[in-house]
């Protein structure tokens, strides 16, 4: 632990500390550009030079290791100057666009320059111009504006692991780019954009739309994918503008995906913002009270085991509250959470949550993945997996089709047959297995969304009581799910009820006639052309799937739209806030299940969202404790079954299409086209 | 002046072959086993008491720079790197020793990397020694095949590999660190300080880096004692050095000379005088294009040391002096020197990158004349601006030969802007 001392404070630090983390904990500020404490020190920049004593020349403060004895000074006049040169050099080639620059009201170089930085320019020479560089449709560029600092290729070589972008020529002449101007292939690259440190890297679709200070900001929480990333949301009036990560150590620190970032535009094409109702085969525009009306005609003398209740993957934990409560009093048992057809039984916590969390990835040191593309379905647990490989001592195994996940991937088989190879001893990776000490195992939906789910599952229950990993403290047992409900589904118990089908059941029960209505909350990942027997109720925020096999429309509100709880993939609740109302006459979905129950005459008394929460915390007490995740215990679950042969396959063909929000966003589609695209996939002129 | 008997590159102008045969006659390879032998504590010692200080320019000591390499080994390699990547404008020392006398570099390899534990050293030559490399390639495999090389090296058990590794022209390769990232296959971009390469080096091992010439002094030395060479030169200042004259001189040439000869004896003994007498003398440089330059009332007494030279605020560097009469556009000649740094600006931190830009266009306006009598001091400040705040000591070189400009031509540059204002474009040339 040196002592130093800064600016006449002495101060004790850990051992391994620069003297700019030093300078930080005693509170100093140090103006930096290059320097991210999530990134490697390049040092680059040299905006941060601090003096020393005993040392002849300003020294880098992100770079140099803070040593017993050292004094330092933050903000003598040798420092001052020192600053004051390096921002009138970052200056003499920076163009004076501020006013048409979208980083203008948040960025570094302007705000250093206020405060470091000299009040004239003494430049009389003319001033670089750099071309712009193709990046592909998210990050927009403006080179001329880019202070070298490296960080966006530091990020993306080292957090995002797809080494995509470097500098090239020297001197003066250094310029940032992809070198051959194709789209970028990081489903993270949108990362760069925030950590530019100026207008250089901006958001292509945001780009001119808004100024900073026109935004009203929202903090609110992700449903893109089951990670629960943390995010702001940006809203102009009634727009959502742009969606930016917050920090959350434990969860995505302060990074997020692609699709979290950009999908938002597709709040506002394809929205539901009206009733519906089918009249002569066609759906047309209805009032609350015809459609309530229609609702009330086909549901009211309908046996509750002759319909069925199936949730989609965005939604939130308050409808599903409600959802069970009406099912509950309508009496009927079909409901079933998992659209994906997914075989967890729901009785045990431990079955379904990501036992080691996200955090927790950074102490394994083996990890077999199952069945599952981390990349695609969860891109901030496969960053940080990522992320603890760069620590080394990590090996990752998998079984399931290979993807190139950003680090090394010993492949060990594509089916179950392997796993049960594994969990039998008969594998040569158990030995390795074995001998980790906090091992982990990632099985993901494509491992447990199949006939044979079940089996599997009592595999990996197998193999983790097997090879230790379950430990004192440590859970190396995850499911790692793509859903944002699901979590908070499982937890509430959205299940098949006694003598209750599941989805598949429901959908043959259909087609048998036995099942005569089946309402859809924002369930869009079904095969819906089995329902044409039923009569369907939907209950969604876009027109995507379902709605238009629909015979009842009931508009909902996106997650941008309202107040709600959702549950990410460790078990940990957080709430998401309304940034945005929603549009025309939609609704919230909790408030519409609530009137549904009122017309019906089963009627669910919780009348304000306090009331709901509060049934909620009796329902599932974990669910009360927002950000926090309670540990799950361990018990037996699975169920020992026939195997097929047919390998994991991720249900995840497309990461930008995943869910109806995302569909609507041009955007993704234009991401989709762009990015997944086979590179030479272009007409030849004989192709066929 | 050095006597011939105290001469180290005896066969500096090639009249002799290169070849290992020839480099026996002249002394090299004598008795290499036994000096390796003497052990590693002994050989760095050795090296201290002599005095030397490192050649490349920095003149930072040797042995001193040896005995930071781990004592204990801890498994893994370490390396010695020769910077053989000479591009410093007006030095051409190195390129003779590996034309003429590579044994003496081959065999300093041998000893150095038996003074600190090293199994491999890598000699990184500059990309445009084709020939030279050719000739050291050749040196190289002939000592291999003499034994003298590889496994079980000068039969003394001990086992050093030296590679020759060929840049590919850019200037800051030439930089300690910017050598080894371009080693390690990288864009040649010099590395923060600390860790210094001796405890985090190449591919993350301690490894010294040397010049050329002070390894291929090291044989030599251990052959003669630390006392021989510590009795050449002044104190702080010991021993031999090569000198590279050129420009406005009779015969430039590349000399062996005592350190510490003075600057005027140097350049009328060994170049044949300044062109057009001494008094034709308008300014030197006398340590290669990164030192400021000195005017002819600073040659006329100062000595050709590191310390000398230092309290005449220019430097040694390299050595390679250059030398202008009064015909020289000065002005233009430091505004060159000034493109040149622009140009081989690594680019990537800030002041270095975009000072040398600044200072290059500003340099050549002045020397047009077509620019405000402040705008003097501007350019005073902003090489004071990239100097010490850079990652690299390339910052520094910019810097300097414009500061040596304006330090001792302040007269010639408000003459030309004075000019220029009252009769135009000529009256200012």
């Amino acid at each position: 632990m040196p002592k130093l001392v800064i600016d006449g404070e002495e101060i004790e630090v850990p051992a391994g500390y620069t003297v700019f983390q030093a300078c930080e904990l005693a509170g100093k500020e140090i103006p930096h550009f290059c320097y991210h404490p999530r990134l490697n020190i390049a040092g680059n920049c040299r905006m941060c030079l601090v003096e020393i004593e005993k040392s002849p020349k300003p020294v880098a403060s992100c770079a140099m290791p803070a040593a017993e004895g050292m004094v330092v000074h933050t903000d003598s006049p040798l420092v001052h100057k020192a600053r004051k040169g390096v921002l009138e050099f970052l200056l003499i080639n920076h163009p004076l666009d501020c006013p048409i620059c979208d980083q203008g009201g948040e960025c570094d170089l302007q705000d250093l320059t206020l405060f470091y930085g000299p009040d004239h320019s003494r430049f009389e020479e003319n001033k670089r111009a750099v071309a712009d560089k193709y990046l592909g449709p998210l990050v927009a560029t403006h080179m001329t504006r880019c202070i070298h600092c490296t960080r966006c290729i530091r990020f993306l070589t080292e957090v995002a692991g797809v080494p995509e972008l470097g500098g090239c020529w020297r001197g003066e002449h250094l310029e940032i780019t992809n070198y051959i101007e194709r789209a970028l292939h990081s489903e993270l690259q949108g990362n760069i954009i925030d950590l530019c440190p100026v207008g250089a890297l901006n958001s292509k679709p945001y780009q001119y739309r808004a100024r900073i200070w026109e935004l009203k900001k929202t903090e609110s929480i992700d449903v893109m994918d089951a990670v629960g990333s943390n995010i702001r949301v940006d809203a102009r009036g009634n727009e959502v503008m742009r969606i930016l990560p917050r920090l959350h150590e434990e969860v995505n620190e302060e990074w997020i995906s692609d699709k979290t970032r950009f999908a938002y535009d597709g709040l506002k094409y394809r929205r539901l913002d009206v009733p519906m109702v089918r009249r002569d085969g066609r759906l047309v525009e209805a009032s609350w009270r015809e459609a309530f009306r229609t609702l009330v005609d086909r549901m009211g003398e309908l046996p509750g085991e002759r319909m069925a209740f199936v949730l989609g993957d965005l939604v939130d934990a308050e409808s599903m509250v409600l959802v069970r409560e009406l099912a509950e009093r309508l009496g009927c048992p079909h409901v079933d959470c998992r659209q994906d057809g997914a075989k967890i039984e729901g009785r045990l916590r431990a079955e379904y949550l990501f036992n080691t969390t996200i955090a927790g990835i950074e102490q394994a040191d083996f990890c077999l993945l199952v069945g599952t593309n981390p990349r695609w379905e969860a891109p901030l647990v496969n960053a940080r997996l990522r992320k603890r490989w760069r620590m080394g001592g990590f090996r990752v195994a998998r079984i399931g089709a290979p993807f190139d996940l950003t680090y090394p991937v010993e492949d060990i088989g594509e089916g179950p047959e392997t796993l049960k190879a594994v969990a039998e001893g008969e594998h040569e990776i158990c030995e390795a297995l074995a001998k980790a000490e906090r091992p982990m195992l990632v099985l993901g939906p494509g491992a447990v969304a199949r006939a044979d789910g079940a089996a599997v599952l009592a595999l990996a229950h197998r193999i983790s009581e097997r090879f230790g990993l379950l430990g004192e403290g440590w859970n190396g047992y995850n499911l790692l799910h793509t859903a944002a409900a699901r979590v908070a589904g499982l937890d509430l118990g959205l299940l098949p009820g006694e003598g209750g089908r599941d989805l598949a059941g429901i959908l043959k029960g259909v087609e048998a006639g036995e099942i005569e209505l089946v309402w859809l909350l924002g369930a869009d990942e079904i095969e819906v052309s089995r329902l044409a027997g039923a009569f369907v109720i939907y209950q969604g925020t876009h027109g995507d799937r379902a709605a238009p096999v629909a015979d009842l429309v009931l508009p909902g509100a996106a997650y941008t739209e309202k107040n709600a709880t959702w549950v990410n993939l460790e078990g940990r609740p957080q709430h998401g806030r309304l940034a945005v109302f929603p549009p025309g006459e939609a609704r919230e979905d909790w408030k519409i299940l609530r009137a549904a129950s009122e017309a019906l005459g089963r009627t669910v008394p919780l009348d304000n969202i306090f009331a709901v929460r509060a049934r909620m915390a009796e329902l599932a007490p974990q669910l009360a404790r927002i950000d926090s995740v309670t540990p799950a215990e361990w018990g037996g679950f699975g169920r020992r079954g026939r195997l097929t042969e047919a390998p994991f396959v991720s249900p995840i063909a497309d990461f930008y299409l995943t869910n109806p929000i995302a569909r609507a966003s041009k955007v993704m589609r234009q991401c989709s086209a762009e990015i997944l695209r086979p590179v030479n996939e272009k007409a030849t002129g004989t192709h066929g | 002046m050095l006597h011939d008997r105290d001469r180290i590159f005896t066969n500096l102008y090639g009249e002799q072959p290169w070849n290992l045969e020839a480099a026996r006659k002249r002394g090299d390879w004598d008795g290499t086993k036994d000096l390796i032998l003497r052990g590693r504590e002994a050989l760095v010692q050795e090296i201290k008491d002599s005095g030397l200080r490192g050649r490349g320019g920095a003149g930072f000591p040797t042995g001193l720079k040896w005995s930071f390499m781990p004592k204990q080994s801890d498994g893994g390699p370490v390396y010695l790197v020769v910077n053989a990547d000479e591009s410093e404008p007006g030095t051409c020392k190195d390129r003779e020793i590996i034309r003429n006398d590579p044994h003496k570099l081959i065999e300093g390899c041998v000893l150095a990397s038996a003074a600190m534990g090293c199994t491999h050293c890598y000699i990184y030559i500059r990309g445009e020694f084709v020939r030279e490399a050719r000739i050291l390639e050749a040196a190289i495999a002939e000592a291999y095949e003499a034994g003298l090389v590889g496994r079980d090296a000068c039969g003394s058990g001990y086992d050093i590999e030296i590679h020759l590794h060929r840049g590919a022209g850019a200037y800051i390769c030439g930089e300690e660190t910017g050598l080894l990232e371009s080693l390690e296959g990288k864009k040649g971009q010099p590395r923060l300080k600390p860790p210094f390469p001796a405890a985090v080096g190449l591919y993350g091992r301690p490894t010294t880096v040397n010049n050329v010439e002070t390894i291929a002094v090291v044989p030599t030395i251990l052959r003669r004692g630390a006392a021989w060479f510590a009795g050449l030169g002044r104190q702080n200042n010991t021993g031999t050095k090569i000198f590279c004259i050129s420009g406005h001189v009779n015969q430039p040439c590349t000399v062996e000379e005592e350190m510490g000869i003075p600057l005027k004896t140097l350049i009328e003994k060994h170049a044949g005088g300044v062109r057009g007498g001494w008094d034709n003398l308008l300014a030197i440089i006398p340590g290669g294009s990164s030192v400021p330059l000195i005017p002819k009332s600073v040659c006329e007494a100062v000595r050709m040391d590191f310390d000398s030279l230092r309290e005449a605020q220019s430097g040694l560097g390299t050595a390679g002096v250059i030398v202008m009469d009064r015909s020289t556009d000065i002005v233009r000649a430091i505004a060159r020197l000034s493109k040149f740094y622009m140009h081989e600006s690594c680019g990537q931190c800030t002041p270095c990158r975009e000072g040398t830009g600044w200072l290059w266009r500003m340099v050549t306006r002045l020397a047009e004349g077509k620019a405000e009598i402040a705008e003097i001091d501007l350019v005073w400040d902003v090489t004071k601006q990239i100097e010490g705040h850079t990652i690299c000591a390339l910052g520094d070189a910019a810097a300097w030969p414009v500061q040596g400009l304006i330090r001792h031509f302040r007269d010639e540059l408000e003459r030309r802007i004075v000019a220029r204002k009252s009769g135009g474009d000529r009256a200012a040339a």
